[in-house]
């Protein structure tokens, strides 16, 4: 387990690190600002801020001490002219994805916005440019809507670590798009998943990935926890295979984390359904696959299992060798040394938890 | 000259921020002017394609603008611009 965990949540950027086996808040920034993703870049240890200013629009910062200052650099920005739909302007409403480039391109940062664009930066952050092609793919103006949030957004970014080139991208609601040369060109990738919110469930654009992750020990194998269930490729998003739980409790949600070690084991953590997005039957569990989603166990062992209505957005689980950490909706956060068979709770006063990501 | 004064609010991010005098002759003129001053607060109040942020409003002389987009609203060389925050938020 790496010894540190960065939390974005509604009230600010919050560390903990792991010091004599407890963990112990190392830093908070931007207190009282919501901070839509916290984020480090394992290449170099610069930790970025995504900030979501009520009043004064989408922020971005990094900083490379540790949180002990931090660098206001100039926002993801839509170009003049460019449109969400005709007559609606396009501007950044939110930063839902955070990621770098890979090895191949040291400076380079992407990440995803509502409403729907992608943006690369080559320069290490200090500027960022629409990935045109993407914003000009014929399917979005018809096709892409709002799921989670108003508008379209794209919340994840998955780069291959074999090909830097090779890059996927999951956006609510429009599906996975996948590119193989750095972004010039994209192909859908939604064969296999299905879309009950849709005159069509098993149209080509539409579908609502909620994540997005491949898994480390092989990214051809890819995972998402979908709007109507969980969904495996195991080629490489070419096609999709529902891996829900019959009759149990691993169907709905919003985040997915993959182990580090093992394709076939994940984590998910399940709501009700769309109707009232709280816990299931007033307890909160995760549920863990060994074998690539055919069989599922709830964990609940530390959990709180009555009169708790949590839930868990899609950055806010996460994932480390033995070790697992997640955050909630109502401010609790949870940590598993042993991959999800024991929770011990780090703290119950947090704001709402947007994101957690394990970090040096 | 017309004089532009801020929420206290935004000293948080621009510590020292206080109210100028400028010969703009336009609010978007008098904007060019205080981003002068202070880089970077244009787009704390602005959107990248040159609107009012829904939670920021601008009065001049006591009137909240109305055009939020084009920042045509009328003023004169003495005029009284704020430059506030909605309150909104919890």
């Amino acid at each position: 387990m790496i010894p540190t965990l960065l939390l974005g949540t509604r009230k600010g950027f919050i560390s903990y690190r792991y010091n004599n086996n407890r963990w112990e808040v190392e830093n908070l920034s931007f207190e009282g600002v919501p901070v839509s993703i916290a984020y480090e870049d394992s290449r170099s240890g610069t930790w970025w801020a995504a900030l979501d200013h009520g009043h004064w629009g989408v922020k971005l910062h990094r900083s490379k001490d540790r949180g002990k200052t931090w660098e206001e650099l100039t926002a993801p920005a839509y170009p003049q002219g460019e449109e969400v739909k005709d007559g609606m302007k396009a501007v950044t409403r939110y930063i839902w994805a955070v990621a770098n480039g890979g090895k191949s391109f040291p400076s380079r940062m992407w990440l995803g916005t509502d409403p729907g664009g992608l943006f690369v930066s080559d320069d290490g952050g200090d500027h960022f440019n629409l990935v045109k092609s993407l914003w000009d793919h014929p399917s979005r103006k018809p096709y892409w809507m709002g799921g989670g949030r108003d508008l379209p957004g794209i919340h994840s970014v998955v780069v291959d670590p074999r090909d830097d080139n090779h890059v996927y991208v999951g956006i609510s609601c429009a599906g996975v798009f996948e590119t193989n040369d750095s972004g010039s060109t994209w192909e859908v990738r939604n064969k296999g998943l299905w879309a009950d919110f849709l005159p069509d469930p098993q149209t080509d654009i539409g579908h609502d990935p909620h994540i997005l992750v491949a898994a480390p020990t092989d990214p051809d194998i890819l995972w998402q926890q979908n709007h109507c269930g969980i969904f495996r490729s195991t080629d490489g998003a070419r096609n999709w295979q529902d891996i829900s739980q019959p009759g149990g409790p691993a169907r709905f949600g919003f985040a997915l984390a993959i182990a580090d070690d093992d394709a076939s084991q994940a984590w998910v953590c399940p709501a009700n359904s769309d109707t009232t997005r709280t816990a299931i039957k007033g307890a909160l569990c995760v549920c863990r696959t060994d074998d690539g989603g055919k069989n599922w166990k709830t964990l609940t062992k530390g959990l709180p299992q009555e009169n708790c209505f949590d839930i868990v957005y899609r950055h806010a689980l996460a994932g480390s060798g033995d070790a697992l950490a997640f955050g909630t909706t109502t401010g609790n956060l949870f940590f598993s040394p042993d991959r999800g068979e024991h929770w011990q709770t780090l703290n119950n006063y947090l704001p709402m938890v947007y994101s957690v990501q394990f970090a040096h | 000259m017309a004089t532009v004064k801020f929420t206290s609010a935004l000293e948080r991010f621009f510590p020292g921020i206080k109210e100028i005098h400028t010969n703009g002759n336009s609010l978007r003129e008098i904007l060019a002017e205080v981003e002068a001053g202070y880089p970077r607060v244009c787009s704390y109040l602005l959107d990248e394609q040159g609107s009012v942020r829904g939670h920021v409003n601008i009065f001049i002389d006591g009137s909240i603008i109305n055009d939020r987009d084009g920042l045509s609203d009328p003023l004169s060389k003495d005029s009284e611009i704020y430059i506030i925050q909605a309150l909104s938020g919890g």
